[in-house]
């Protein structure tokens, strides 16, 4: 647990970076600072392993101040990834991510085994250990980065952007292969963002700034879209709030409804009887153990003969419980019934989402 | 004809193979005279340097010092050492020296500061003592620059130290002396080659020290 009490940090010549800040992060979590440039995420992170001294206020992790021991021996026992990586250009990979082992004095074979461990668990080919960070993409350096703070396997991890430096896609398979560690790992964890949506998605919980370092709000990432607490706030999380928060629900969290069902053996006049009780101008095709078949529009179910005469159309994108209700917005977007279909993880039919009961959960 | 005895007033074979130990010796004196001088140069550059980037104030008056050093005539400031220090080697060592100051001192300043910022930092929080830091990280990366300077200052010195002749301390400078007394052209062109050759031979042997002790740089291509 690391605890900011009271904590202020004012630079010569005047500018306050932080201001006052109380705060507690939990153990185990991931904690997100988030706010616009210059608003002291870097230099509240750096208070935290003395790189920035504060000019009032005390900071502790595990209950023990900080100043207790000296700056190095502290920083040796936090994992730091710099906002600029910041690799040694004249060490391998290999030697880079060895750095605080050997400061800590730990023998070659201990060291290299680690080393080893650290490039399969943050997904580095073995050949780049030998090389230097300029012989390396942008992505596999951010890895290393990560690498490097892990090293000794630090209870806190400071992380300063670390996955700025890479195009959208690699930030983000970097970080679900993060959450997925950290599901393992546990770590106390201080995350620097300027992206709301790296935030809401990496966060146990979400502190966000203002200019001049004002904690506006500090609470889940739920919460803070469900009720922010002010202007700057709503502000922030910007235009498509309701979407976030959509994000962050499972679609398991909503009733599905029955839905207008039919079997490939039904006559066609009792599929357009199910249409017509449900009010839908479609029906939905199930095999005989419940599977999704697809749809059919319910202009076609006339005349004689049974629905396996005719040939339903799939349903492009089907829902299951652990998917976000965002996800089933956006199945309901793009098909032609205007619902999303929910199925089991073995893929039976479920039932149904309709618009209504996504407004329903946002209330 | 002409041209043989041209090329036999140049380079007298005979002379050389009679002088060899002479030719050797004046050498010998003249590597000396050039690597006492950069090393205590760099001795007292690199601290000079380090209070330089600890306390940035100091380095535009210690620049302009050791630039004002380097202004001074050579001959000027042999002869004033005489009165000091007579005709001895110090006379000419302690001068040599001095003009090393400038480049050492300012390349060194220069190589450290360009250590990039992210790195020092990323130093910093890995848990480096400043002194480890200094040796383990930031000299590393400065070190293209530290040898940029060193290459200077010893060609710039193998040059001076034909100079210190004058004073009796000469390394291969004497036989420009007796070249132009006795207008014996051999032992001009002995010492221009030798002192040439010495300067490109020291020139690649530090750029060759840089490529080993800079495998990161190697493959940069
Ligand atoms: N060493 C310093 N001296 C003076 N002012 C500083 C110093 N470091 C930071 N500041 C100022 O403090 C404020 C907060 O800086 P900080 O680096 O913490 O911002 P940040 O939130 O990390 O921004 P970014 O998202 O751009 O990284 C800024 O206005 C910055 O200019
Ligand atoms: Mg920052």
């Amino acid at each position: 647990m690391i605890t900011f009490d009271g904590v202020t940090k004012r630079f010569p010549g005047g500018m306050t970076a932080v201001d006052d800040l109380d705060l507690e992060v939990p153990e185990g979590q991931v904690v997100v600072f988030v706010g616009p440039s210059g608003c002291g995420k870097t230099t509240t992170l750096r208070m935290v392993n003395r790189m920035i001294e504060p000019t009032d206020g005390r900071i502790s992790i595990a209950g023990d101040d900080i100043m207790a021991v000296s700056a190095p021996a502290l920083r040796r026992g936090i994992g730091y990834v710099i906002q600029q990586i910041g690799l040694f250009p004249h060490r391998t990979i290999g030697e880079n991510i060895a750095t605080v082992p050997q400061l800590l004095g730990w023998d070659g074979q201990r060291t290299t085994d680690r080393v080893q461990e650290l490039a399969d668990v943050v997904g580095l080919p073995d050949d780049v250990l030998d090389r230097y960070p300029h012989q390396l993409s942008g992505g596999q350096r951010q890895r290393v980065g990560v690498a490097r703070a892990l090293a000794v396997d630090p209870p806190v991890m400071l992380m300063d952007e670390p996955f700025g430096a890479v195009d959208p896609i690699v930030r983000s398979r970097l970080q679900d292969e993060f959450l997925r560690l950290q599901d393992d790992v546990r770590k106390t964890i201080l995350f620097v963002t300027h992206d709301i949506d790296e935030a809401i998605k990496m966060g146990d919980r979400i502190a966000i700034f203002s200019e001049g370092g004002v904690l506006e709000q500090y609470d889940t990432p739920e919460n803070i879209l469900a009720e922010p607490a002010n202007d700057f706030v709503s502000d922030f999380l910007g235009s498509e709030r309701g979407l976030k928060r959509l994000a962050l629900i499972p679609a398991s969290n909503v009733e599905a409804e029955a839905g207008p069902v039919v079997s490939r053996d039904d006559r066609l006049d009792s599929a357009a009887e199910t249409a017509r009780r449900y009010g839908t101008d479609w029906v939905v095709v199930l095999d005989t153990d419940g599977g999704v078949v697809g749809w059919i529009a319910a202009d076609q179910l006339a005349g004689d003969g049974t629905v396996a005469d005719l040939s339903p159309r799939p349903f492009r994108v089907l829902v299951r419980a652990d998917d976000s209700l965002r996800a089933a917005l956006n199945a309901m977007v793009i098909s032609h019934t205007g619902v999303a279909v929910r199925v089991s993880d073995d893929s039976r039919y479920e039932g149904v989402l309709t618009r209504a009961a996504l407004t329903g959960e946002l209330k | 004809m002409t041209g043989q005895i041209l090329a036999v007033e140049i380079l007298n074979w005979d002379w050389v193979g009679r002088n060899l130990d002479t030719v050797g010796g004046r050498l010998v004196e003249h590597i000396v005279l050039t690597l006492v001088p950069v090393a205590l140069g760099f001795l007292f550059a690199f601290p000079l340097a380090l209070a330089a980037i600890r306390w940035p104030r100091l380095y535009a008056p210690l620049l302009g010092f050791t630039g004002f050093l380097f202004t001074i005539p050579s001959l000027a400031l042999f002869v004033l050492m005489i009165p000091f220090t007579g005709l001895s080697v110090t006379t000419a060592i302690v001068p040599l020296t001095l003009y090393t100051l400038l480049i050492l001192v300012r390349n060194t300043v220069e190589g450290l500061n360009a250590v990039p910022r992210d790195v020092r930092e990323a130093a910093e929080a890995m848990g480096y003592t400043p002194l480890r830091q200094l040796f383990r990280v930031e000299l590393p990366l400065a070190l293209p620059v530290i040898i940029a300077g060193l290459r200077i200052a010893t060609v710039t010195t193998i040059g001076l130290v034909t100079i210190t002749a004058v004073i009796g301390q000469g390394g291969l400078g004497f036989f420009f002396i007796t070249g132009f007394t006795r207008s014996f052209p051999t032992a001009l062109t002995v010492g221009l080659t030798l002192s040439v050759a010495l300067a490109v031979i020291a020139d690649l042997g530090l750029l060759g020290v840089q490529r080993v002790m800079t495998p990161w740089q190697r493959e940069a291509a």
